[in-house]
């Protein structure tokens, strides 16, 4: 067989008869609300958060200090055994410079870029990251390894939430004369767009 | 293992759209009815039914896999869907191999669907909620950041450049210029994919594949029943698949460690010690393009980070030594994520027997595999195939 | 917090609220679109037939679910038909009551083998409704017809 002797279905509506009504459509928004239980290591994270500390949990057989903290260790499949209280800073394992929203609409010309990154704490395991947001750095500043610090929420305002932490910034400000001069400037560097 | 040889006789698509006219369950009809003429069967020689489809807040439609079901054959036969995410399209002949394998059908047909059109405003909304409900949703994120994580990783471990990795968007999008089924067969340049939108950095929009709407559909059947039906069977002679953590940013994010382990598993179900000798052509999944090279190093057909190099040598072209996507892949024929993987079977399918038209690689290719991935990228599915 | 001490404060946060924010447009499919332009335009149903199988699909489909051989011919099957089954319903999707009961039913259109599921006209008498009763299809008139289920008000006892 080949397939281009077959007449293949699948009708494309061109998106301006779309938009014209040119095929009948019908509509449906679904109301999908959920209150999401957070279970005792989540629940215990985000009670941690609330007080500016980062709560992991550890397995003592594999060694694991975990992040986010889970009351099973899914390699060893036993229950973990201790909270432990991790640094809040870390490294950037890496990093992106988003001109999108969550539903894929794109950043106005005078917002900023986000700025998600994961990061690995430090006091757990290495490896363990978290996906979190980066602060008060140009995006051409960000690089792979730089130490980052979380920026909390002053402490009347959170909530017990992964938003108590407003986002990381770098640890010691980043060399910016030093850095044009050297030009140590990656062939990866993220090019700045947008303002601060 | 006392199972039994398991061949594909056939196979069916729609064309990949944007924006489809027909319902899913048309679609689904249009891909099977093509998959079952194609090897001169009808729907009372098929013993079951396996369909693969992705989330239902694609389609918008809960249950989707019971809606469907009567475009794909289903009704008063054995039917039951899979779903792995992005991986389900080489899931589908997966599952199909095991009713086969096993004796319970001599003859499955295996369709995978998908209509992403019907989500609004897109369907990364949608996608929105496959991140952890209380320690990632909160921060709002869009499926392109996880990949464009993930590509920066890749490309900080092994110093490779966007343009090295735009090279697969540019080879791709021309591969399916021959693919009848493509959505977005383009002659473009790295400078175009390089200039184009930047979408969350280093991710820009050529880089990306289309959100699409299409189905296809393939037919297997058991060595005695596929030696009557046709000359030319194509067996499925390994299969592989591996999930690892959800705790995705605790993961290797230059390594898919899961599309190894799945692989492994193929492999030696298909006696292969060497794969970039013993594989003459694969499909490895490729939404994004940096996912090719990415797929090509986890799959063992080239130690890691050399799968850029060996790209930028011409040795993925489709005239090169080792083809890879010669179809045109997610980028270019498009991306309706579960039938997105049956095409690629279907496209291996093809190459061996000689009959991929325009497409057809030179040099007798005798084994390929194809591979998908997918969930919140955890998820590695693996055929072989020989003929 | 000692950092060993066991959970005893039960109202640390328990639950995350959030939402899926999506919303839908289907398209009516290639069948789909010739029914409802049918009911729009021309205030009738529309059926595909398979010779074949002896099925007559209303709405239409492009294929027999039976045999999948394709179906492309369209009958017009008129608006009448019966109850094939129903129901009364006396509560409002938020629990609240109805001040009128509504009937649901199934409608067997002519003598196909398909149905219409939709709302019995608020004029009928539920206590008199019964299986097999023939009824027939109130449509909206023409200029407010849209080409949707909608487009039909109910049935009504004939």
């Amino acid at each position: 067989m080949k397939l281009e002797d077959y007449e293949l279905g699948g009708i494309n509506i061109k998106s301006s008869d779309f938009k014209k009504g040119k095929v009948l459509t019908t509509e449906w928004e679904p109301n999908l609300k959920y209150a999401w239980d957070n279970g005792v290591a989540i629940g215990r994270y985000l009670a941690g958060l609330k007080e500016g500390r980062i709560i992991a949990r550890i397995c003592y057989q594999c060694k694991r200090i975990m992040l986010p903290p889970r009351m099973f260790c899914e390699l060893c499949f036993r229950p973990t055994d201790e909270w432990m209280e991790v640094k809040d800073t870390g490294t950037i394992n890496t990093f992106s410079i988003a001109q999108v929203n969550w539903d894929a609409s794109r950043r106005g010309k005078d917002e900023p870029p986000l700025l998600p990154a994961v990061i690995e704490i430090d006091g757990a395991s290495p490896g363990m990251g978290i996906m979190h947001m980066l602060g008060e750095v140009e995006p051409d500043q960000i690089k792979v390894g730089m130490k980052v610090r979380a920026v909390w929420k002053p402490r009347e305002e959170r909530t017990g939430a992964i938003t108590d932490i407003l986002y990381f910034k770098p640890l010691r400000a980043p060399a910016k004369k030093a850095g044009a001069r050297k030009k140590t400037k990656s062939k990866n560097a993220a090019p700045a767009r947008g303002k601060r | 293992m006392g199972m039994r040889k398991v061949a594909i006789v056939g196979a069916g698509i729609t064309k990949f759209v944007r924006r489809a006219q027909e319902t899913g369950k048309e679609l689904s009809w249009q891909a099977s009815k093509m998959a079952l003429d194609s090897c001169e069967l009808t729907l009372d020689d098929v013993d079951m039914v396996t369909m693969g489809t992705a989330p239902d807040a694609f389609d918008g439609v809960h249950m989707k896999g019971e809606y469907l079901a009567d475009g794909a054959g289903g009704i008063g036969k054995p039917y039951m869907r899979h779903f792995v995410g992005g991986g389900t399209g080489v899931f589908s002949p997966i599952h199909g191999w095991f009713h086969v394998a096993s004796g319970m059908a001599d003859i499955c047909l295996v369709v995978a669907e998908e209509k992403m059109s019907s989500c609004h405003p897109h369907p990364q909304g949608a996608f929105l909620t496959i991140f952890d409900h209380t320690t990632e949703q909160p921060l709002m994120p869009t499926l392109i950041w996880i990949f464009a994580l993930e590509m920066n990783r890749y490309m900080e471990t092994y110093g490779i450049s966007k343009a090295d990795i735009a090279r697969v968007s540019v080879k791709n999008k021309h591969n399916a210029m021959d693919h009848p089924a493509a959505q977005i067969p383009q002659e473009i340049t790295v400078e175009d994919v390089l200039n184009s939108e930047t979408l969350c950095w280093p991710v820009n929009r050529l880089d990306i594949s289309p959100a699409s709407d299409g189905a296809a559909a393939i037919v297997l059947a058991s060595e005695r029943v596929a030696r009557r039906i046709t000359d030319k069977p194509v067996w499925i002679d390994g299969i592989g698949f591996s999930i690892d953590t959800a705790y995705w940013a605790t993961r290797d994010l230059a390594y898919p460690r899961y599309v190894e382990t799945a692989a492994r598993m193929a492999y030696d179900m298909a006696g292969i010690k060497e794969p970039h000798k013993e594989i003459h052509i694969a499909e490895p999944y490729d939404p994004f393009d940096y996912k090719e090279l990415h797929h090509m190093e986890g799959l063992q057909l080239c130690k890691r980070g050399e799968a850029a190099r060996l790209t930028a040598d011409g040795v993925t072209a489709r005239d090169g030594n080792m083809p890879i996507c010669p179809s045109g892949g997610a980028l270019g024929v498009g991306n309706p994520i579960a039938a997105t993987g049956l095409m690629k079977i279907i496209e291996i399918f093809l190459q061996l027997r000689g009959e991929a038209g325009k497409r057809q690689v030179p040099g007798d290719p005798r084994c390929g595999l194809a591979q998908a991935w997918g969930d919140l990228m955890q998820m590695g599915t693996v055929v072989v195939m020989r003929k | 917090m000692a950092i060993t001490e066991k959970i005893n404060n039960t109202t640390v946060p328990t639950f995350w609220e959030g939402e899926i924010p999506v919303r839908y447009v289907y398209t009516y499919g290639l069948a789909g679109e010739k029914f409802f332009r049918a009911v729009k335009d021309k205030g009738t149903f529309l059926g595909t037939r398979c010779e074949d199988c002896d099925i007559t699909f209303v709405p239409p489909k492009i294929y027999c679910d039976r045999c999948f051989n394709k179906l492309d011919k369209y009958i017009d099957v008129g608006i009448t038909g019966y109850v094939e089954t129903f129901t009364i319903t006396f509560h409002n999707m938020d629990g609240s009551e109805k001040k009128v009961p509504r009937v649901l039913a199934m409608i067997r259109i002519g003598d196909t083998d398909g149905g219409i599921i939709h709302y019995l006209d608020e004029s009928i008498d539920y206590e008199q409704i019964a299986i097999g009763m023939p009824v027939k299809a109130v449509l909206k008139p023409k200029g407010q017809r849209k080409g949707s289920i909608e487009d039909i008000v109910g049935f009504k006892a004939v």
